[in-house]
């Protein structure tokens, strides 16, 4: 078994690891970088406690192999700040209290900016069905779609 | 385990030949991590495709497109072209797991995982798509309602993979529609699915179509009698009832954790006959 | 002075929508949950568990995969300390299996090494030798006289008929002449009905860290809802005196009921005593599904009588629930919640547990309760449907209130019931017109809460800021319930105020976090800290001005004097009293010690809309509303919270959540793609309506909210499908296929 040697990108910062080739991302990047903001809840890619964005697209790091990050681009939960400035959807997820237990936060946090990226004025279908991927067992769902458009609104200039 | 990352189909092809059963394709992981997660393969040598030039594009041929073997979902259902002369099968992909799992999941990987329960094979099946496969001694092409053999069987040999398929061109007022039945919205596997892909001649009469059923087999069901009983026919009610009728008689499925024989089989005719309606309405709007 | 009456008064912070104190750690994935600890020299545990439902254990051989390089200790059963206690025994055999495994998934050894992939590799070198066994998996085939038997020996005294003897215990509970009663109805139905076992679904999976060391002391950080029962299972279970294990609560991602045990923690301590290292032991997915409790499956029989006005004359409702493979009570709370929310001249419920072949169950959301209402309120809807009554009108006139004696014993307090019935008829949602395919469902809810044993300290800081530690994990917002009930009595702003959860060295005995009782008890203790602490202020005060300290009194955050006879001194700020502490007497503190009562009891009132799909079953919730008693919401968006969570893990209780099992004893959808919790997508805005009839047992008024959400939702959701389909149906989770097969043979 040997091991393979990933240089990658993660928040802008670029980082490497040594890991056997069968690890996952998600292990790759809670257990040798210390990220452990991404959460495995399933390691089926059922849950999306684990999302991160990759190369422009969200996937479930649990469901990529270390070895693929290669010079791959990756942003976590833990790059959404910018120093002491909390994203706006950080700020809405406290304010809106859009989060219970907090354990799938992180991923759906990172799932709902991709959204914002493409799409900044969202229904609440579009949120529901964007967020599908994402469980969240505490809430029912209905703060945390009322925080995603309460930042849309934000980052779209308008006061809510 | 052996990672690689071949430049070329040649070299892929040599990897798979080399590693025999014990070697794995990885376009977008997301049936294969799920295997290995739970042990169900354990592979020796797994081959990353994706960075040999081409395996993620999608490009215009003949009229038709040809979607690269790295082509993550979300990457079709963006594509404007393709939706327009397929929307059926991007459709279909876009039902496949969730916003995360779409930006990795392939409709090749669909393909080759083999289950009959996978939403985009029916789509591309009555699309008449057309597989290009590579291995050891050459490439062919295979039409992909001819490679599904049941439950995790290809017609491929060994050391053969799908490079790309070829969406083909098609004529005005033609189009395709996808429906599943999952209990949940989204994150869920079809308990029976119909794709009906038709095209209409200048009157609105069905001229031609195929209606392939999912989940409601060990493979894919192309429901000729199905598609018979509409060709000719403006789908009146008659029509529609013919087919579901046709398409329940196709049905062969089994009970299982997700449905029982009667619930399939009952739901695949309804699926049909909505997919049917909703195809005839997009061909009408593709003058 | 210190018995404030604080009903009436206007709160100013209570009632507030504060920001929670662990937000920001928990938005920027800074929060360290149950997997997310690491420690040097850390080695990672891994599980092999029982393939069969049912099998004697001959021998375990570990020897090949203990020669594994990498591999440093396997434990199985006899790792354990002998135990007498019959509770406690329980719990060890189901952390690792002795003599028998007694489900598909049970526990058998467990191994640590010195990285994940070794561990796996060493968990195949084992070899256990089965002998399989029958096994029985449904509460109907395991009560029947020659069913397998899954542990002997097990039946309560009281359990009489011709059962197996897997049925374990037999509760009853009732008041009145149910002949006399149903003899006055102008219509009686019986109806029986199934529900299924769902699982608390917590998204993050069980998780922990062990380090003991060869002195025998120990630390251990996992995700639980109560420290410090788990010191006491695991102190038991390992043979350790509960001062050598100190537990640490880890952040905790979800619970409902499902983390107030131990699965996991005994074995990472067995693997960490015998290989003298710390060792960190997570569970997968799969493994949560298959051997972490679920709630019950239920199998029971209804029986109520109605005059043709809408007045219940009796109620009987028979309920037999499994527990899994191990004894279990919780019939117990359904057979009490049943009828609770009725005032009834006869009732009567009885209760039947049994074993099976399953893993054992866990506490849930009101464990017990949502399959009990959930039978009762469809007979009581169908009763409704037979005489053309609103279902609400026929609620209100069966109510219970204050006054009323309950169907399981208590004469009721001041309770919401009737103002939550109220509130949900004059709500436009009961008078919405609904389309074709379309039904309103309607359910009451009921749970009794609890308080329990809590110790709180509360400590003024040297610049005027104040600390609490408390003993139960936040599972949903208590750090800022908690800062807030003392923000509001010392009369200092909530920022003011910070709450840290303590591990089991650092504060008294505190009970699980469980039976809603964190807001009530916690709250309670908390208030009650910060009086002490006032007294203990006002003292101080009356020191410094000389006088009586009776003649000081609290008022807005400040000492004043009692009166005018009192002298005349400037008021003195809780600031100002602490930054003079350490010339006064030193640092000052406030603590509560209590095994707390009065928790009050909660109801609710859920309405759903559904459409039904008549060709495919399908169905889809178009609009939901909650309506439920808080007794008084310190933290209205967290009360929300509970009543949002609880209904949308019942709706999917309703409509797709099930263990399925195969003739095999084998569970089948041991992953959430085919245990099928609900998605963003599959649910529609969730209502809440709060409405606070003060529990005249809470200096503040609050009642427990956590867990009465989850009561209605499953019989609103069967009301709804049964009227939007046309025909009644009486078994849970209402999938697809049944219901369809149900509009099918109706014709």
């Amino acid at each position: 078994m040997s091991k393979l040697h990933v240089t990658t990108t993660v928040n802008g910062d670029e980082l490497d690891f040594v890991c056997p080739p069968e690890e996952t991302l998600l292990d790759a990047l809670r257990g040798r970088l210390g990220l452990s903001g991404s959460k495995e809840g399933c390691g089926t890619g059922d849950c999306g406690a684990c999302t991160v964005k990759m190369d422009g697209r969200l996937v479930c790091a649990c469901l990529v192999l270390a070895p693929e990050a290669q010079g791959a681009e990756i942003e976590t939960i833990e790059g959404m700040a910018t120093g002491e400035s909390l994203h706006p959807l950080q700020s809405s997820f406290i304010d809106n209290a859009a989060l219970q237990c907090g354990i799938c936060t992180p991923g759906i946090l990172v799932a709902a900016k991709d959204l914002l990226e493409r799409n900044p004025d969202p229904s609440e279908t579009e949120i529901r069905y964007w967020l599908a991927g994402n469980l969240c067992r505490c809430t029912g769902y209905d703060k945390i779609i009322k925080a995603v458009q309460f930042a849309a609104a934000e980052m779209r200039g308008e006061t809510a | 385990m052996h990672f690689v990352s071949p430049q070329s189909t040649e070299e892929a092809a040599r990897h798979l030949a080399e590693g025999g059963a014990k070697a794995r394709i990885l376009a977008g992981g997301t049936d294969l991590l799920v295997q290995m997660k739970s042990g169900m393969v354990s592979p020796e040598t797994v081959i990353d495709i994706k960075r040999i030039p081409g395996m993620r594009d999608i490009t215009e041929e003949d009229g038709g497109y040809r979607v690269g073997a790295g082509v993550p979902g979300q990457q079709l259902n963006e594509h404007a072209g393709v939706k327009s002369l397929w929307p059926g099968v991007v459709e279909a992909c876009d039902l496949i797991g969730s916003t995360q799992i779409q930006g990795r999941c392939t409709i090749i990987g669909n393909l080759c995982n083999g289950s009959p329960a996978a939403d985009t094979v029916p789509a591309m099946a009555a699309a008449n798509a057309v597989a290009h496969v590579v291995g050891p001694s050459g490439t062919r092409d295979v039409p992909v309602a001819d490679l599904p053999q049941g439950p995790g069987k290809l017609a491929l040999e060994e050391g053969e993979f799908v490079a790309s398929v070829l969406l083909p061109a098609r004529p005005k007022r033609a189009a395709d529609a996808y429906l599943r039945f999952t209990p949940r919205t989204e994150m869920d596997i079809a308990v029976a699915s119909a794709a009906v892909s038709l095209e209409l001649a200048e009157d609105g009469t069905v001229s031609d179509a195929r209606v392939v059923l999912g989940a409601v087999g060990p493979k894919i069901i192309v429901a000729t009698a199905a598609a018979e009983a509409i060709i000719g026919t403006k789908l009146d009610d008659d029509a529609l009832e013919a087919m579901t009728k046709a398409c329940r008689d196709a049905a062969t499925p089994i009970d299982d954790k997700r449905g029982t024989v009667e619930f399939r089989t009952q739901v695949a005719g309804v699926l049909a006959k909505r997919a049917a309606r909703i195809a005839k309405d997009r061909a009408g709007e593709r003058t | 002075m210190n018995k404030m009456s604080r009903e009436k008064q206007d709160f100013k912070v209570i009632g507030t929508r504060v920001k929670r104190p662990d937000g920001i750690d928990k938005v920027t994935g800074r929060a360290q949950y149950g997997a997310d600890l690491v420690v040097p020299g850390m080695l990672t545990g891994a599980v092999l568990r029982s393939p069969h439902a049912h099998a004697k254990i001959n021998a375990i051989d570990t020897s090949e995969a203990m020669a594994l390089p990498g591999v440093k200790a396997i434990v199985t059963n006899a790792d354990f300390a002998a135990l007498d206690d019959e509770f406690l025994l329980d719990v060890a055999d189901n952390c690792l299996a002795r003599e028998k495994a007694l489900y598909h998934g049970h526990a058998v050894a467990a191994v640590a090494a010195k990285d994940a992939q070794t561990a796996k590799a060493a968990l195949k070198l084992i070899k256990v030798d089965y002998t399989p066994l029958p096994h029985v998996t449904d509460v109907d085939d395991a009560m029947e006289s020659d069913a397998p038997v899954v542990q002997a020996g097990r039946k309560q005294e009281n359990v009489k008929g011709d059962y197996s003897d897997n049925v374990t215990m037999y509760c009853e509970f009732g008041h009145g002449d149910l002949d006399a009663g149903f003899a006055k109805a102008d219509h009686v139905i019986e109806r029986s009905f199934k529900t299924a076992a769902t699982h608390q679904g917590y998204i993050e999976p069980h998780a922990c860290l062990a380090s003991m060391t060869s002195d025998g002391k120990a630390d251990l950080w996992c995700c639980t809802q109560g420290q410090y029962f788990v010191r006491t299972l695991c102190a038991g279970i390992l043979g350790m005196e509960a001062s050598q294990l100190r537990v640490t609560a880890s952040e905790i991602g979800g619970g409902f009921g499902g983390k107030t045990t131990c699965f996991i923690e005994p074995v990472a301590l067995a693997l960490s005593r015998k290989a003298g290292r710390p060792v960190k032991l997570v569970m997968t997915r799969d493994e949560v599904f298959r051997a972490t409790g679920p709630t019950v499956s239920s199998s029971s029989d209804v029986k109520i009588g109605m005059t043709k006005d809408g007045r219940i004359t009796a109620a009987y409702a028979a309920l037999r629930y499994q527990g899994g493979a191990f004894p279990c009570e919780t019939v117990a709370m359904g057979a009490q919640s049943a009828f609770a929310a009725y005032d009834l001249d006869a009732v009567k419920t009885e209760g039947w547990n049994a074993l099976t072949n399953r893993p054992k169950e866990a506490a849930y959301r009101a464990p017990g309760a949502p399959m009990a209402v959930y039978a009762v309120e469809s007979v009581v809807d169908e009763l409704t449907q037979h005489f053309g009554l609103d279902p609400l009108d026929v609620r209100l006139k069966n109510a219970a209130d204050a006054g009323t004696l309950s169907s399981y014993g208590p004469t009721f307090e001041a309770i919401g019931l009737v103002a939550t019935l109220e509130a949900a008829q004059k709500h436009p949602h009961y008078s919405a017109p609904l389309g074709e395919n379309q039904g309103r469902g309607v359910s009451c809810g009921f749970w009794f809460n609890f308080g329990g044993n809590t110790c709180v300290s509360l400590n003024i800081n040297d610049d005027g800021t104040v600390g609490i530690t408390e003993g139960n994990p936040d599972i949903g917002g208590s750090r800022a319930s908690i800062s807030m009930m003392a923000a509001e009595e010392l009369g200092i702003p909530y920022e003011q105020v910070r709450t840290i959860v303590a591990d089991t060295s650092s504060l008294g005995y505190n009970d699980v976090t469980d039976g809603s009782r964190v807001t009530f008890a916690v709250g309670l203790a908390t208030i009650e800290a910060a009086r002490d602490a006032i007294k203990k202020m006002c003292s101080r005060v009356a020191k410094i001005w000389e006088i009586d300290p009776d003649a000081v009194i609290w008022e807005n955050g400040q000492a004043k004097p009692s009166g005018p006879n009192a002298g005349d001194f400037e008021p003195m700020s809780l600031a100002e009293i602490a930054a003079l502490s350490s010339e006064t007497g030193g640092p000052i503190a406030g603590h509560y010690e209590v095994n707390a009562d009065g928790a009050g009891v909660s109801f609710g009132v859920h309405l759903a809309d559904v459409e039904v799909d008549p060709e495919t079953g399908a169905t889809k919730v178009l609009r939901y509303t909650a309506f439920q008693d808080a007794g008084k919401a310190v933290h209205p968006d967290y009360v929300e919270g509970q009543m949002q969570g609880g209904s949308a893990q019942g709706i999917g209780w309703a409509l797709n959540e099930e263990y399925i099992y195969d003739d095999d004893g084998m569970l089948l959808n041991a992953g959430f793609l085919d245990y099928r919790v609900p998605v963003a997508s599959d649910l529609p805005s969730i209502e809440p309506v709060i409405l606070e009839i003060p529990n005249p047992g809470h200096p503040y008024g609050v009642r427990g909210v956590g867990e009465t959400s989850i009561v209605p939702p499953l019989a609103a959701l069967s009301n709804a499908v049964s009227r939007a389909a046309g025909v009644r149906l009486h078994e849970l989770p209402m999938s697809p296929p049944k219901i369809l097969k149900a509009i099918t043979s109706k014709g």
